[in-house]
């Protein structure tokens, strides 16, 4: 059966930037937001904008992924014809094995894209926060019967060395392409969101993994090779917010900037549901001495403190006489009586004993708590 | 435990919460902030792991039947068992039945396929989390040809006067009756072993009974093994607005909040993802249960708010049940307050209920 469009959504990276919060876990299985995990925005995006053959590529710790995933209910992709699909890696009859870049791992998965014919392929990445409606880029990228299309964004010059960066004409048909330049000449980066005629896409895969040389990556490989080929390689513009937690830092502030009043991501907004897996736990509960200000707090909570400027996520229980200020606390994590945390990031199920204090004392640097930790001494 | 199947019989639970009953059953009367009353039941059913459950219900079910769907949330979307939702859409013409009797008799294939050897029978009044495992183990233990569980309360309260006592000696129920200061609350569940089932229900029709348990098993006490199972956690009683209502305030207390709601026994409801809530800078919230996706920007005190209910500026809300989508516009002051669904309260406006009886608004309506 023919289909029109499949997502594959890259899911095997480790993130190792995130230190502890990749601690035995994929990237994009890593928590946001008070419920999310990262992979939730990938896979809303795909059920909200009507693509229902999503196949999820995971090599990286991929335990919590996999289960987390599961069978696709949770963002309604849970179908007869098609659904979601992890798709791990495998050893093939030539004894390759793990996948090597981000090209080879769609190589390695032609036969299950082939199964559904599909007209275009949509490679996706499983860890970055962003709401987009895919059916509008199709719709662009068969207007301007493209090859391949480009999710781009207009980033800070500054920044613009960090990224993919495009020239493009006005049209949107691209120039050039450099992956990090030292000297950018446009400011439009990639999203690392393609979209590819699969005809063309499948012939420039097999093309790649015969090259020794190649890195088997889209952004230093195939695009390069299809743009010295001149296919038509075209730049969708996106406007809206869009963030890749690479570092503590940047996850704790991708969860800072919810706690805006008027959040550029907005995940409450009836027409765009960013779905996620969730625990069933009853509401939460504010004592008669707690004081919550400014944040965020999530069901299954018990909040018997303070707390400011924060996200409380899923199960979180907190103390009473304990404050909490500036800080991001994951799931199910315990938290004592006259505790006081500032500015840290506090991993999932970890204990916090009585009158234990966690804070940098320069008061700069975000701390970092990991996973199912028991802390009984102060962290300063 | 598959040796038991479930029947949630809301027949003779009807109209008695005023407006909130209006348009739906009692069993699907919200509650608790993202609850509805039959989940309490369902849950601790399927917690003991029970999967062939059937819902008897009489009329008004339609937002039951949307909150219950197939059952998925209660992992009860099963190939063999599984949630059977009946309505009463009856056609035997030989049919002599009468009142309850008739879900017995025209949905008897549920009990034939069903592979249980024991019946589990409740209604959904009774608000509590109950491990039914282990009442169970006491049934096939003590020889019991009928267990009924009960709860032996502090005090005879008010929404306790209408419920049935138990009479027990040596765990042995020798009488059951409604009134009078006896502490023994029947909970509305019973434990039955399917042959016997079948055989009462039998003899009710063929004596053109009406109610199942004061025909088959109130009348007939001394004719059986009638044992009693005492409940020990939080136990609430919801037949009228002001047990409702003030069983919704017991919640409040950490000790209660946390019997009702424990981690290994959860009880289950309707999944709608939505945001965590968010508390602005102006607000202040005390002695409260939310529930996700609200924006709170005034102060709320004493209180449950549902999920997706918006509170701005200066509003302040004591001693209130604030429904799923209310809208409580700017310095509104809410005092004993039951909010159906998708209240707007417009600015500037008071409201103020009796202490004991508060004042309900129904669903949808502008205030």
């Amino acid at each position: 059966m023919s289909n029109e469009i499949v997502a594959m959504v890259l899911a095997g990276g480790h993130g190792t930037r995130l230190k502890d919060l990749t601690d035995e876990l994929a990237k994009p299985a890593v928590h946001y937001g008070g419920k999310y995990r990262l992979i939730d925005f990938p896979l809303s995006n795909c059920s909200n904008s009507g693509i229902d053959i999503v196949g999820v590529l995971t090599q990286y710790e991929p335990f919590i992924l996999n289960t987390y995933v599961g069978h696709g209910s949770p963002w309604d992709l849970d179908r007869r014809d098609g659904g979601i699909f992890v798709l791990p890696p495998y050893v093939d009859e030539e004894g390759r094995n793990w996948y090597r870049g981000t090209a080879n791992a769609i190589y390695h998965n032609i036969r299950f894209i082939d199964e559904f014919d599909p007209e275009h392929v949509l490679i996706l990445s499983g860890d970055h926060i962003y709401k987009m409606d895919y059916s509008k880029m199709l719709k662009f990228h068969k207007e301007k019967a493209a090859d391949a299309t480009i999710s781009v964004i207009e980033v800070p010059w500054e920044e613009a060395s960090r990224f993919g960066i495009l020239n493009t004409d006005e049209n949107y048909k691209i120039k050039e392409f450099e992956e990090k330049p030292e000297d950018p000449s446009s400011n439009l980066a990639s999203m690392g969101i393609y979209m590819f005629r699969w005809e063309p896409l499948k012939k420039y895969l097999i093309k790649d993994e015969q090259n020794e040389e190649s890195s088997n990556d889209f952004g230093n490989d195939v695009l390069p090779m299809m743009m010295k080929d001149k296919k038509r390689l075209f730049a969708y513009p996106f406007e809206g917010y869009w963030k890749d937690v690479g570092t503590v830092e940047s996850f704790w502030e991708a969860n800072m900037d919810l706690l805006e009043d008027d959040s550029e991501l907005n995940l409450d907004d009836p027409g765009w549901h960013v779905y996620s897996r969730n625990p069933n736990l009853p509401p939460h509960f504010i004592s008669p001495e707690a004081e919550v200000i400014n944040s965020l707090v999530n069901e299954g909570c018990v909040v018997e403190g303070k707390i400011e400027n924060s996200l409380l996520y899923y199960g979180v229980s907190v103390g009473e006489g304990s404050e909490i200020v500036d800080s991001v606390i994951l799931p199910g994590v315990k938290i004592g009586k006259n505790v006081k945390i500032k500015k840290a990031v506090i991993g999932e199920k970890t204990v916090i004993q009585d009158g234990i204090e966690i804070s940098c004392q320069n008061g700069e640097k975000i701390v970092l708590i990991g996973n199912e930790e028991e802390i009984s001494v102060n962290v300063l | 435990m598959e040796n038991m199947m479930g029947i949630i019989n809301v027949d003779r639970e009807q109209n008695f919460l005023d407006e909130l009953t209006y348009f739906r059953c009692g069993a699907a009367v919200p509650f608790l902030g993202r609850y509805r009353l039959v989940d309490f039941i369902l849950s601790n059913m399927v917690n003991a792991g029970i999967f062939e459950i059937a819902l008897f219900v009489r009329n008004k079910y339609r937002s039951l039947f949307d909150h219950l769907g197939e059952g998925k949330e209660w992992n009860l979307d099963r190939k063999v068992g599984g949630l059977f939702i009946l309505p009463p859409d009856w056609h035997d013409p030989s049919d002599v039945s009468v009142g309850d009797l008739r879900h017995f008799h025209n949905n008897i294939d549920f009990f034939h396929r069903g592979r249980a050897e024991y019946v589990l029978h409740a209604g959904s009044q009774h608000i509590c989390n109950i491990n039914f495992e282990k009442a169970l183990d006491k049934h096939v233990r003590n020889n019991a040809d009928i267990t009924l569980i009960y709860k032996n309360v502090d005090e005879i309260q008010e929404e306790h006067q209408p419920c049935h006592r138990l009479e027990i000696e040596n765990d042995r129920v020798t009488d059951i009756y409604s009134g009078g200061d006896n502490k023994n609350i029947y909970m509305d569940m019973f434990i039955i072993d399917k042959g016997l089932l079948m055989d009462l229900v039998n003899y009710c029709i063929a004596h053109r009974k009406d109610y199942f348990f004061g025909d088959a098993i109130m009348a007939r006490i001394n004719d059986f093994n009638v044992q009693g199972y005492e409940y020990k956690g939080f136990h609430g009683v919801i037949n009228s607005i002001r047990s409702y209502y003030k069983n919704s305030m017991r919640i409040l207390k950490k000790e209660n909040y946390n019997s009702l709601f424990h981690e290994d026994t959860l009880i289950l409801t309707k999944v709608k993802d939505e945001v965590p809530t968010k508390y602005h800078r102006e607000s202040k919230v005390i002695n409260s249960l939310v529930a996700n996706g609200c924006s709170i920007k005034g102060k709320v005190e004493n209180s449950i708010v549902f999920r997706q209910v918006e509170i701005e500026e200066g509003v302040e809300i004591s001693n209130s049940i604030i429904m799923q989508r209310d809208k409580i516009g700017k310095n509104a002051v809410l005092n004993n307050v039951i909010l159906d669904k998708e209240v707007e309260v417009s600015r500037e406006t008071t409201l103020v209920g009796g202490k004991e009886q508060p004042f309900v608004a129904a669903k949808r309506a502008s205030i």
